[in-house]
């Protein structure tokens, strides 16, 4: 080899290894179907950043958080950036393993007019912000077009009041034998309790941490009040939670004439929950023009991560880029948190499996009506114990003001 | 430098490199030899034992980083005594471990027996059979089930109300499906039958290995003088199988009291109706990692070592010292 060309060899490897070294390699933890979304950003992401190399580790949702727990308690093992659901985020908002994105350099702050209104407080406890909101789960009543036309009842008949979606109900059932006006009476009960809170509420505790659960609480009463008549009534499949086995057969077979759910529930039944029955669910707002949101997810950067800037460039992106969220709307059908990725064309188009109902712009006005909750780190415990009561309450002979004392007390032996 | 003065002074003649590698491999090389189970002893088994006592006077939100512990006495113990849903834990556990228990062996014990006298040919391929569903995958277990227990669209309660329509025998059946897992009566014993299905096959195991250390000649003797096979089990087979007994059931009770995945599967995590499928190692679970309150936790963690505790003893003595020993 003549001198030159070993020169030239040698500069080339040498730009090859810098070039290398430069470059920033980022970890993402995230769970299904986040991980598809972040999968779909990456393209567009790497021509504004290429000198930033991501990698994606996807978990099962509750082996995901399980995970970042462990990682976080642990200060080793967690990724630069990670998902949390809402679910999780109160629990993470309280330690400190979580950066606070509202300080310098993050200043989350400056976003806080383009998402959606009621997401910065779930991801905010004492003035701590440590997600940044990427989708969000308005409420929506779905229910099956072809059930309620042969008992001769309107959608609206059924989404007037809770009162009247138990009458109704009653009709829908008695005109199709083997059917269930919903999955579970419970549900009914926790809308309920999410609807109708006054200013700085939380669910179960107020800002000063006073437990709101009592027999004295109208929304309590009325909750577990409205969730027994509907079980009385034999109205619903007794199904559990969402996903549950007795529920997704329910599904399946098409025994349910409605559900209550976030609109992200398109996308599980179109795809596997209720396949053969595209174009005979529609959606309609919650009962008693109530509103409320189904979860929603947030990303957080990990105290412990090496790469806090360029994982504060990777968030800015999957949550404030618009078309990025629109991109993550069509990959997955998570409703974006980004107001103006709202604005797009695609909000317009009706939904093939609602039978090409617009049901995007009736999501996109209930998203603006959805109160913003004051999050506890309790929650979790309070939620367990209220739900464990109202159990008693439907399968039992337990009266409600009798459950709901048990569930305050029990409640406040924990809050202390 | 030192390099080039005398190391020792000359007063033992200098062993060879041989000698001291030799002397070196007789008194240390044990000691790395079994070296490898105490380092892993040390790290998997004892750490998390003494950590999980530490932490148990500590309170600590496991997402806050190691650094965050507050050292708050005996109020972990305390809060869990003072606890109903813990205490309501501990008798379903108690229910449990009783009805998936006991029937575990009273059908393991005939049943190994009869295997032992009668099916010798095919001994080993019966005893497979029946140890299948010990190591059958959870989660296929769980899909099975629910697939029979299903309220409305069970095998188990098409199967009953068909069975209804029968004529004479149909008053003996449910007309209506009946909500194994929803309800608080059926619950329990749905849980139970799980447990029985799947840990019978493993007591066949351990009771067929007990049976084959009992000498033939004791049984012959005993034919000679004209025992029937009910008094050859009732005065050979289940003094002399009291070792293995013993055994068997100090296992299903330490087992029995740390239940977990059948009921979590069953009941999706979340006890189940009114929690009567909640047993103390899922709130142990729960409060760790839904409540984040890894104190708590971990003080009912040594609540249950020290129900568990009391129970082996008690078990040690109905069955007896004679039990280990093999007399009466």
């Amino acid at each position: 080899m003549t001198t030159p060309r070993m020169l030239a060899l040698t500069a080339l490897l040498t730009a090859t290894f810098a070039g290398a070294q430069a470059k920033t390699t980022l970890t993402v933890g995230v769970f299904p179907d986040l991980d598809s979304v972040v999968k779909a950003a990456l393209p567009g992401f790497n021509k504004l950043h290429p000198e930033i190399e991501v990698k994606i580790s996807s978990l099962a949702y509750a082996d995901h958080h399980n995970a970042l727990t462990t990682a976080l308690s642990t200060g080793k093992g967690a990724q630069d950036v990670v998902a949390i659901d809402f679910g999780y985020i109160a629990k993470f908002a309280e330690g400190n393993g979580l950066v606070d994105l509202s300080k310098a350099p993050y200043n989350a702050g400056q976003f806080r007019n383009q998402i959606v209104a009621y997401t910065y407080p779930q991801a905010t406890v004492n003035g701590k912000m440590v997600g940044m909101p990427t989708d969000i789960g308005p409420g929506s009543m779905f229910y099956r077009t072809d059930l309620l036309k042969k008992a001769g009842v309107k959608a609206t008949d059924l989404n007037k009041s809770w009162e009247s979606y138990i009458s109704s109900g009653k009709k829908v059932v008695a005109a199709n034998p083997g059917t269930f006006l919903l999955p579970d009476a419970s549900t009914a009960a926790s809308i309920i309790i999410r609807t109708g809170l006054k200013n700085g509420e939380g669910l179960y505790f107020d800002k000063a941490g006073k437990v709101l659960v009592s027999p004295d609480n109208a929304r309590f009463v009325r909750a577990f009040t409205v969730a027994k008549q509907i079980r009385d009534a034999k109205l619903d499949a007794k199904a559990g939670a969402a996903f549950s086995p007795e529920w997704t057969t329910a599904f399946q077979k098409g025994n349910l004439a409605t559900e209550f759910s976030g609109a992200w529930l398109v996308g599980h039944m179109q795809n596997w929950l209720a396949k053969d029955y595209t174009g005979k669910w529609n959606a309609q707002n919650l009962p008693g023009n109530t509103f409320a949101s189904w979860g929603g997810s947030f990303y957080g950067i990990p105290e412990q991560s090496k790469n806090k800037a360029a994982a504060w460039e990777l968030i800015k992106y999957l949550t404030t880029n618009k078309s990025q969220q629109v991109l993550a709307f069509k990959t997955t059908g998570a409703f974006p948190a980004l107001k103006t990725a709202g604005t797009d064309k695609i909000f317009e188009e009706g939904v093939p499996y609602l039978a090409n109902q617009k049901a995007r712009i009736l999501w996109r006005a209930a998203t603006s009506k959805i109160q913003p909750i004051d999050v506890n780190r309790l929650d979790p415990i309070a939620e367990q114990i209220v739900n464990d009561e109202l159990t008693n309450v439907l399968n039992g002979n337990k009266s409600v003001q009798a459950a709901l004392t048990d569930a305050q007390r029990l409640i406040e032996r924990r809050a202390r | 430098m030192q390099a080039n003065t005398p190391a020792r002074p000359a007063i033992q003649p200098r062993r060879t490199l041989g000698a001291q590698w030799d002397n070196f491999q007789r008194k240390n090389a044990p000691y790395i030899f079994i070296s490898p189970f105490f380092l892993l002893f040390a790290v998997f088994g004892l750490f998390p034992i003494l950590f999980s006592a530490y932490l148990s006077f500590q309170e600590w939100q496991p997402g806050s980083g190691l650094g965050d512990m507050k050292f708050v006495g005996w109020r972990n113990y305390t809060d869990n005594l003072t606890d109903p849903t813990f205490w309501q834990s501990l008798k379903n556990t108690v229910i449990l471990a009783v009805e998936s228990g006991l029937p575990q062996h009273l059908i393991a014990i005939p049943l190994a027996f009869a295997i032992h006298m009668a099916l010798k040919r095919v001994q080993s391929l019966v005893t497979a059979v029946y140890f299948l569903p010990y190591i059958t995958s959870i989660v296929a277990i769980s899909v099975v089930f629910f697939t029979l227990l299903s309220w409305q669209y069970g095998a188990i309660n098409a199967a009953l109300v068909a069975m209804h329509k029968l004529p004479l025998i149909g008053g003996l059946f449910p007309a209506e499906n009946v909500n194994w897992l929803g309800e608080k009566k059926y619950l329990q014993p749905a849980i139970a039958m799980v447990i029985v299905w799947r840990y019978t096959g493993w007591n066949v195991l351990l009771y067929l290995a007990g049976l084959q250390a009992i000498p033939k000649d004791v049984y012959e003797a005993a034919s000679v003088d004209g025992a029937s096979r009910w008094q050859q089990f009732r005065f050979i087979t289940l003094p002399l199988l009291r070792p293995t007994m013993f055994l068997a059931v100090t296992l299903s009770l330490i087992g029995g009291f740390q239940l977990f995945e059948e009921p979590f599967i069953l009941t999706n995590g979340s006890g189940g109706a009114e929690q009567s499928g909640l047993t103390t190692i899922m709130y142990m679970y729960r409060t760790y990692y839904q409540y984040s309150d890894a104190g708590v936790s971990a003080a009912m963690s040594w609540l249950l070592f020290i129900v568990i505790g009391v129970l082996t003893i008690i078990n040690n003595r109905v069955f007896g010292r004679s039990g280990l020993a093999g007399r009466e």
